[in-house]
């Protein structure tokens, strides 16, 4: 089993989503981050006093999948939510050891 | 109810026999309602348009502490306006048109505690309570706007200290000079000042310059940022500055009349020409046009034409409006920076600036030629005016200055002017209230 965590623009997350229903996944867990890359922060500018903020706002995505459906997320994933613009995020593939569902009891692929 | 009814009829009937007689009047009703209506404005301009304009300024940890500054300045302001201010301001004992005296400077103590103040007292055709609670209300919001100067750092003993001397020393003398009638030194030299160019603008924004720069900057600036903590608080807040200086400026003709009209009118169109002028300067210059800028804008635009509202026309206000709106922009985005010092809130740089830019260009605007009214009496030239004009903004600044200098001084000697450094970082809500703007 692989988790997928991916970090995307806000305004693709609908796409994402969409994206990744298609491909059969059963859940997803979003959050609300904050972050710099190669996009960088942005300036704000009151009354000519400038600031730079340096973290941009993010999503980010937690897919746990089972190891035959990575390639097809992870494409989806690339997919949907590119701009082609700097700042489009990036997705992280890693080992899962274990999974549990409370209600049930059932473990690894039985409670993907 | 009946008996109070048969009791007014009876108090009309003997004024209107007194009338006949040739003796006292009787308020004119429409222009008492207006007076009524104005009066609420102009402290609607305090709480909440003032308060809500710079709590939006400030950081999220302060935004009760300058709510709390407007609130307790007016009802300070209010009890000694009762106690001595308003015989102070206007009381015209002794006075004589062109006869310079002590009275050419500050009032008597005639009506202190509302001496003589009576139900039945006039002035113009006004009751004389409408007349005293208008001219409070402008006595509130003058040292409401230094407030923006200080905001962040001040103790709030030292504020209420600062603003009692302040009222006491430096308001009450000025808008005696200026409005104290036939005999009043700045009036009778032909300063024309309808609603508070010097009198409330450049007084307070002059204080609010040598405060922050007595206070000094808060910790952290200019190197830290320090954002405005919620800017829909501050367009909400310069969107009722805009309706409520309708009473200040159309008020200011203490009737409802065509001066009254026509103030009301030339005020909205500078406040127009100002956003407008702020917003595209910043456009150019800064890339993108602000929120806050357009708001700014407006409040240059309303600062600047307060002094003119009740002598200049139409294109007049486009012109002050215009003028004004760029002034403050630089003087807020450039020269502040420039200089260094820590106007927090830009009490100087929109008060202070649009102020001096109204009052000098009210000398221009009132000309007969250029739209205007006309210049004061005894002044034949539009020269002549304007040195009249920048006699005004001079004595205004100097005394300001030289007050808030001393005041600030003897505060800072006795009970301290600031925040301990620890408080200040803490933010002043918790640390000098006990309680925080948002449980979020």
């Amino acid at each position: 089993m692989k988790m997928v965590m991916a970090i995307i623009k806000p305004f693709k997350l609908d796409d994402v989503r969409e994206a990744l229903a298609e491909t059969g996944v059963q859940g997803i867990t979003v959050t609300e981050v904050k972050g710099f890359g190669r996009q960088k922060g942005h300036t704000e500018l009151y009354r000519g006093a400038e600031y730079v903020v340096d973290f941009l706002p993010k999503i980010k995505i937690e897919i746990a999948v089972t190891d035959a459906m990575v390639e097809r997320v992870v494409e989806a994933i690339t997919q949907s939510a590119k701009s082609g613009k700097i700042g489009d995020g990036k997705i992280f593939v890693y080992d899962l050891d274990q999974v549990i569902r409370i209600r049930t009891g059932e473990t690894d692929a039985d409670a993907l | 109810m009946p008996h109070r009814r048969v009791w007014t009829i009876a108090l009309c009937f003997v004024a209107n026999a007194a009338r006949a007689d040739g003796g006292t009047a009787v308020p004119n009703s429409g222009d008492t309602a207006w007076m009524l209506v104005a009066s609420a404005l102009v402290l609607f301009m305090t709480l909440p348009g003032l308060t809500l304009f710079y709590a939006g300024l400030v950081r999220s940890k302060n935004v009760l502490s300058v709510m709390m500054q407007c609130f307790a300045i007016t009802a300070l302001v209010s009890v000694l306006w009762l106690l001595y201010g308003y015989s102070l301001a206007f009381d015209n004992t002794g006075m004589q048109a062109h006869r310079l005296g002590l009275h050419s400077f500050i009032g008597s103590l005639a009506k202190a505690g509302f001496a003589g103040v009576a139900r039945g007292a006039l002035v113009q055709t006004i009751p004389e309570s409408v007349y005293a609670m208008f001219q409070l209300t402008f006595a509130i919001i003058t040292p409401a706007l230094i407030v923006g100067a200080f905001a962040e750092r001040l103790r709030f003993a030292a504020l209420l200290a600062f603003v009692a001397g302040w009222f006491t020393f430096a308001y009450l003398p000025i808008a005696h000079m200026v409005w104290g009638g036939p005999g009043a030194w700045l009036g009778d030299l032909g300063v024309l000042d309808f609603a508070g160019g010097t009198v409330v603008h450049i007084n307070s924004g002059v204080a609010g310059l040598v405060a922050c720069l007595v206070v000094g900057p808060r910790r952290g600036y200019p190197q830290q940022p320090m954002p405005p903590h919620n800017l829909t608080y501050t367009v909400v807040g310069a969107s009722l500055l805009w309706i409520g200086w309708f009473g200040f400026n159309a008020g200011s003709a203490l009737a409802a009349n065509t001066t009254a009209g026509m103030a009301m009118l030339v005020t909205h169109l500078a406040t127009a020409a100002a956003a407008l002028a702020w917003m595209s300067a910043e456009w150019a210059l800064h890339k993108k046009p602000s929120v806050l800028g357009i708001a700014s804008g407006a409040v240059a635009g309303l600062v600047a034409i307060t002094p003119a509202a009740g002598t200049c026309g139409p294109l007049g206000a486009l012109a002050i409006g215009a003028l004004a709106g760029l002034a403050c922009f630089l003087s807020t985005s450039r020269l502040k920076r420039r200089l260094g010092y820590d106007d927090s809130l830009d009490a100087f740089g929109v008060h202070g600036v649009g102020g001096m830019v109204g009052a000098l260009l009210t000398g221009v605007f009132a000309s007969p030629v250029l739209g205007g009214a006309g210049l004061a009496d005894g002044v034949d030239s539009l020269l002549g005016q304007l040195g009249r004009q920048l006699v005004g903004v001079v004595v205004t600044f100097g005394y300001s200055a030289a007050v808030s200098y001393a005041l600030l001084k003897l505060i800072g000697a006795t009970l301290g002017l600031r925040v301990s450094a620890e408080e200040e970082t803490d933010g002043l809500d918790l640390s000098l209230h006990d309680e925080r703007g948002y449980s979020l």
